[in-house]
């Protein structure tokens, strides 16, 4: 059973700006402890009078022996968290984090694995993707990232790569093939190992309908994890 | 740490006194978070059965469960991930009359909730019995939405709400603790949000 660490303080010690709506907090921690690609910390505030405040973001950057962790936050119209992460941390602020925590939403980095995020969806599955580079195995990963418009892209310089396809929904770059839209059949990739974990995070609205579109292909649907947030309307 | 610099939250006036430590109000939101994919569940198909360590496996057809008494909840709910939802009402079936019907043995104290998906939960009896739990088919006067469980959920309020299993298929009773899903990928045995036991090593 996986451990869950207690409470500890981390250290920013970098703001990063990846949209007009997200932000990357690298964090230094205190008590490290190597998580896994697709696993959280829980980041609670507290006010002067003992009110807190907690919610989980999920680690962007692969385990690297070392003890700083990348949490990329999206700022919600009413965020309560994330527009104070937003507003007015920077570097040299501390902040209470908890974790790693999740079993089941994780790769390991020893399994085929297909990888499809919506909008901040992709910040889990970022961690793998740079854990499959960095350990020289991104043949194992194929990843699918459907954003409305390139402005709207985290790791923008990053992302892109052999295994790598970013589908528009609203507004293509110049010179895209692809005219915008939702994500199709087509834009999955053809051929998938049996093996293979399919990884669906996005809103709750996206994981129905990339899931529904992946059972369609023939996956079985013991075969997909998913990890979604949000609210229906 | 004393507290967060420059944090204040939300004022005094908008944290109501019915959340518990660290949640906060969804309003008229209802957050979907769920592990797998949704299921397409036919009601003229669907059963529920209480089995393991009873007098009599029971299995009930969606007919058969909607023939005894029906039972309300009207309060508030909780997830681990930090909403809450307040002053909701569900309808179905209490735990205890199905129990019943199943005569549970005397050496029988915990439970799993199994579902169609594979999903499972545990609990103590003691957490499901005396009319603390539902088998539920609507919300807010409404048929269950499938995202949220539907056609029929365990529901268990006064815990996480990674307790209420959706898409429930039957309760298997034990005379020991058998941790489910979410327990075994790190989260609390019992879950009670007013003593914030979200995670195992609370």
């Amino acid at each position: 059973m996986p451990r869950i660490s207690g409470w500890q303080t981390a250290t920013v010690t970098e703001v990063r700006t990846e949209t007009p709506t997200a932000k990357t907090f690298r964090l230094a921690l205190p008590q490290p402890t190597p998580h896994l690609a697709g696993q959280h910390y829980v980041l609670r505030l507290t006010a002067p009078d003992g009110y807190t405040a907690s919610r989980s973001y999920s680690v962007a950057s692969a385990p690297d022996g070392s003890n700083q962790i990348e949490l990329t936050v999206e700022l919600l119209p009413d965020g309560e968290v994330s527009s104070f992460l937003h507003d007015e941390v920077t570097s040299g602020d501390q902040l209470e984090v908890r974790g790693p925590i999740g079993g089941w939403f994780v790769w390991r980095g020893d399994t085929p694995a297909l990888l499809i995020g919506g909008g901040s969806g992709v910040v889990p599955l970022m961690a793998m993707l740079r854990l499959a580079r960095s350990s020289g195995h991104s043949e194992m990963v194929q990843v699918v990232v459907s954003v409305r418009r390139p402005a709207d892209l985290y790791y923008a310089d990053e992302l892109p790569g052999a295994e790598t396809t970013i589908v528009y929904t609203r507004e293509s770059p110049p010179g895209e093939r692809r005219s915008p839209g939702h994500l199709q059949p087509e834009d999955l990739p053809t051929v998938l190992a049996p093996e293979a974990t399919v990884f669906v995070c996005g809103s709750t609205g996206f994981a129905d309908a990339i899931t529904e579109l992946v059972i369609a292909g023939g996956v079985a649907a013991d075969r997909i994890r998913v990890e979604r947030f949000g609210a229906t309307q | 740490m004393a507290f967060t610099r420059g944090f204040h939250g939300r004022s005094q006036a908008q944290r109501d006194a019915r959340l518990p430590p660290g949640q906060y109000d969804t309003g008229d939101t209802w957050p979907v978070l769920t592990a797998e994919a949704t299921p397409h569940l036919a009601t003229d198909s669907w059963t529920f059965t209480v089995d393991g360590l009873v007098e009599q496996t029971t299995t009930f057809t969606w007919d058969q469960i909607h023939a005894l008494p029906p039972s309300a909840y009207a309060g508030d709910i909780h997830c681990v991930t930090t909403w809450s939802k307040l002053g909701v009402t569900f309808g179905g079936v209490s735990v205890d009359a199905l129990l019943e019907a199943a005569r549970p043995l005397p050496s029988a104290t915990h439970v799993l909730a199994r579902c169609h998906t594979g999903y499972t939960t545990n609990l103590p009896l003691d957490d499901i019995t005396g009319g603390q739990a539902w088998v539920a088919w609507e919300f807010g006067g409404q048929p269950l939405a499938i995202e949220h469980g539907g056609p029929a959920r365990l529901l268990v309020p006064h815990l996480y709400f990674w307790k209420s299993a959706k898409w429930v298929s039957g309760l298997q009773l034990l005379d020991h603790n058998e941790p489910g899903f979410w327990e075994q990928n790190g989260y609390h045995d019992r879950g009670d949000p007013w003593r914030e036991q979200r995670y195992q090593s609370d």
